[in-house]
């Protein structure tokens, strides 16, 4: 289990936690991500600073800080 | 005739204004929802005996609102009187959407599910099966295409059906141990006269649970508070220990997400999962390095477009209000009608109206970004940089817009969904210097530059401007919005095709209202103006110098004359008095009575200032580019008072009608008190320091 801003662009798994607060875990589960679900990392800005992420057909924009409140289960995607 | 009310509800991005737009023989109808600006959009079908009018609600994820929108839609499914409920689905993404669609079931009304996008999801070989989507949920299903004009008009058929029947009985059940608790609460809710519908009961139990502060509010002040208050805790406790979860609401959400897991393993064939148009685009559009650059071609785009685009147009309008107060003259006679249609308020609506073609443009521009998905995508590449000035991505596009024209910019502020990220960034949008500030700044440049230097310092006029409005950002998040930093969650849809006829509604409706604005807001304003500058009447100055211009042969002299007359008239005038009781007030920043005036006029519009400059310094119609007027003011301000009102144009409060849609934009009356001061007071300490400098450095 590690946080998605560890991992590389493509890599995908299962949500295995949130651990953001409310009302920010309201607006993840309402666009589809909750536990359980499944994830992709599709892209970050230069600096990181900046995610897209997506989950069953719907694509997300985070913040580094909030991407970073979501963990994945997955094997095959190391930094 | 029977009226049916009927409440569009669904979440942003599924298609809602399409299927309105493409309902036959609809009437639209454009308004606010009152209080807020959050435009309310309706629509009115004739059918057989019925009319249905259908409230198109702003876009809502959940019934846990966030955004403001958000609670327009939820306060509008709660409060107000309809019969029934629409719920559009986007298919595409139909399991998240159920998420959505199972909180309005909950509230027990007459409901349809619309499944849009249908087309989508059969191109790539999926498919939906209805009849199964409606035995599970329990309630009609429609599946419609509004691209392909699909199952529209099907909708409202439906409704007539839907509102003539019964309600089908409640399908929707959550998880036993939910369930168990759900029916603790409606017994005790039960008690109270206010709950004795069981259906209603069964919708305010579902909400406590799902942390409802809207319906704990209602609940607040009855008998029952304390017994439901101690049981609701106890409740919480014994879910959340039971289910492992931080709380019941996410305990509920678990369950629905299940639920449509289900369903849709049920009632749809997934398409077979490709590699889509917009995984493509999105490879170039928002890559790690090309992204930004593109961006900013498509914004330097943009401008190109609304600036010259825009401005031939402009000079026909400017041409045609001249024309008219030039008639206006003719046919009424001399007086005070005639002086204020056609000194007064002609002029002032014509410059406000010749802002309507750049308006247009950069609406049609935001709008297409909007609409095609491309948007999210700026957001998603500028959000990192803006952060930095406690500002939002989005923010990008109104700001760089405030340098054309603060009010269109204004406007386009609406994209930021966040109300502190919008007032934030309306707050500062006042220092991108806009195009009418140009011609002040040219002028003041020409008479205190030499020429070879002009281009520099008005590139640095526009820069400190900027650079101003981000430290400014900064200092407002700090100290006026503490705590956390909005987060930032938000969809990338997919990019789609922009429909046309949406486009042209969307800019008539625009136009429509600017029109009606100019029409009443500033032309009352530019009344109040011309009144100031008109009265009190100077009778006998002016005999004075007829008879004078009279005696004069000399042509030249004559216009010096009829100058010098016009300024002693002002000066007399309540502008001239105002500007005289002000000018203790610029002093310290070596104005003079003139210069104060030609500032507070320039609150009216900021071209002002060039032609009340031109006026008070007595030389007659005068343009920027006028060598006598650069010769008069080289003679009478110094060059540090000069500065120092480059200084006060560059922060102080935009025109009259950007500072009106302000006043329309944002409700709460904090900030719009906060907005007439703040601006003021920090463009004359900005321009003291500066004065005092230059006096110090001995200029």
């Amino acid at each position: 289990m590690k946080p998605i801003t560890k991992c590389r662009i493509g890599c995908e798994g299962t949500i295995a936690r949130i651990r953001a607060r409310e009302p920010i875990k309201g607006r993840l589960f309402s666009l589809g991500l909750a536990k359980g679900s499944h994830i992709k990392i599709l892209d970050h800005t230069l600096a990181k600073q900046t995610w897209e992420v997506e989950s069953d057909g719907t694509k997300i924009a985070l913040r580094e800080e909030e991407a970073a409140s979501i963990f994945i289960e997955s094997q095959e995607c190391d930094t | 005739m029977k009226k049916i009310r009927v409440a569009l509800a669904g979440q942003p991005n599924v298609g809602k204004s399409s299927i309105i737009n493409s309902v036959t023989g609809a009437r639209l109808h454009v308004g606010n929802f009152s209080g807020v600006t959050v435009e309310k959009k309706e629509v009115f079908i004739e059918k057989g005996d019925y009319e249905i009018e259908i409230i198109d609600l702003p876009g809502i994820y959940s019934l846990n609102a966030y955004t403001p929108e958000e609670h327009v839609a939820k306060k509008y499914l709660y409060e107000e009187d309809y019969d029934l409920i629409v719920n559009v689905v986007d298919a595409n993404t139909l399991s998240r959407n159920l998420i959505f669609t199972m909180q309005l079931m909950d509230m027990q009304k007459k409901m349809i599910l619309v499944v849009n996008m249908i087309d989508e999801i059969e191109k790539q070989g999926g498919e939906i099966d209805r009849h199964k989507l409606e035995e599970l949920l329990g309630i009609p299903v429609v599946l419609t295409s509004a691209k392909e004009h699909r199952g529209v008009d099907e909708i409202i058929d439906q409704i007539i059906v839907t509102y003539e029947s019964e309600k089908p009985k409640n399908k929707l059940y959550y998880d036993e141990r939910i369930e168990e608790q759900v029916n603790r609460i409606v017994k005790v809710l039960h008690k109270s006269p206010h709950f004795k519908d069981p259906e209603y009961a069964r919708f305010i139990a579902i909400r406590l649970l799902d942390r409802d502060e809207d319906i704990y509010k209602i609940i607040h002040d009855l008998p029952i508070f304390i017994e439901l208050h101690e049981m609701l805790g106890k409740i919480y406790r014994e879910l959340e220990l039971e289910y492992d979860e931080e709380s019941t609401s996410d305990v509920l959400s678990g369950d629905r997400y299940a639920l449509s897991k289900a369903l849709v393993m049920e009632a749809v064939r997934k398409p077979q999962k490709k590699v889509t148009l917009t995984d493509r685009l999105d490879k170039l559009l928002i890559h790690p390095v090309f992204g930004l650059p593109i961006f900013l071609f498509f914004m330097w785009l943009l401008f190109q477009l609304t600036f010259e685009v825009g401005s031939i147009p402009m000079d026909m309008i400017d041409a045609a209000f001249t024309e008219m107060s030039n008639l206006v003259k003719a046919v009424l006679p001399d007086g005070a009608i005639q002086s204020v249609l056609a000194d007064g308020v002609i002029p002032a609506v014509g410059s406000i109206i010749m802002f309507l073609p750049n308006i247009l443009i950069l609406f049609m521009g935001i709008n297409l970004l909007e609409q095609t998905g491309y948007m999210a995508r700026t957001a998603f590449l500028l959000d990192g940089f803006m952060k930095k000035f406690g500002l939002q991505g989005k923010a990008f596009i109104p700001l760089v817009s405030g340098f054309g024209c603060t009010v269109p910019a204004y406007m386009a502020a609406r994209t930021l969904k966040n109300p502190t990220d919008r007032i934030i960034t309306m707050l500062i949008l006042g220092f991108m210097s806009c195009s009418a500030r140009l011609p002040v700044y040219v002028l003041l440049i020409g008479a205190f530059f030499p020429m070879a230097q002009a281009g520099n310092i008005l590139f640095i006029i526009y820069i400190s401007g900027a650079i101003l409005g981000l430290i400014v950002a900064k200092i407002l998040r700090t100290l006026l919005f503490k705590g956390e930093p909005e987060p930032f969650v938000m969809e990338m849809p997919p990019y789609r095709f922009p429909s046309m006829k949406a486009l042209a509604m969307e800019l008539w409706i625009k136009t429509r209202l600017f029109l009606k604005k100019a029409g009443t807001f500033i032309a009352g304003a530019s009344m109040i103006i011309w009144f100031l500058s008109t009265y009190p009447h100077q009778p006998e100055i002016e005999a004075r110098y007829l008879q004078k211009i009279e005696m004069t042969q000399d042509g030249e002299a004559k216009a010096q004359l009829q100058n010098e007359m016009i300024s002693k008239v002002l000066e007399r005038s309540y502008l001239g008095e105002i500007g005289k009781t002000l000018e203790p007030v610029f002093h310290p920043i070596g104005f003079d009575w003139r210069m104060s005036v030609a500032v507070v006029a320039g609150l009216a519009a900021k071209e002002v200032v060039v032609s009340t400059l031109a006026t008070l310094y007595a030389v007659g119609d005068a343009d920027e580019k006028s060598n006598t007027l650069l010769q008069r003011l080289r003679e009478n301000v110094t060059f540090k008072a000069a500065i120092a009102l480059i200084v006060i144009i560059m922060i102080y409060s935009p025109c009259i009608a950007a500072m009106s849609t302000f006043w329309v934009e944002v409700p709460q009356w904090v900030w719009r008190g906060f907005y007439l001061v703040y601006p003021n007071l920090l463009a004359w300490l900005m321009a003291f320091a500066v004065y005092r400098l230059l006096d110090f450095m001995g200029y």
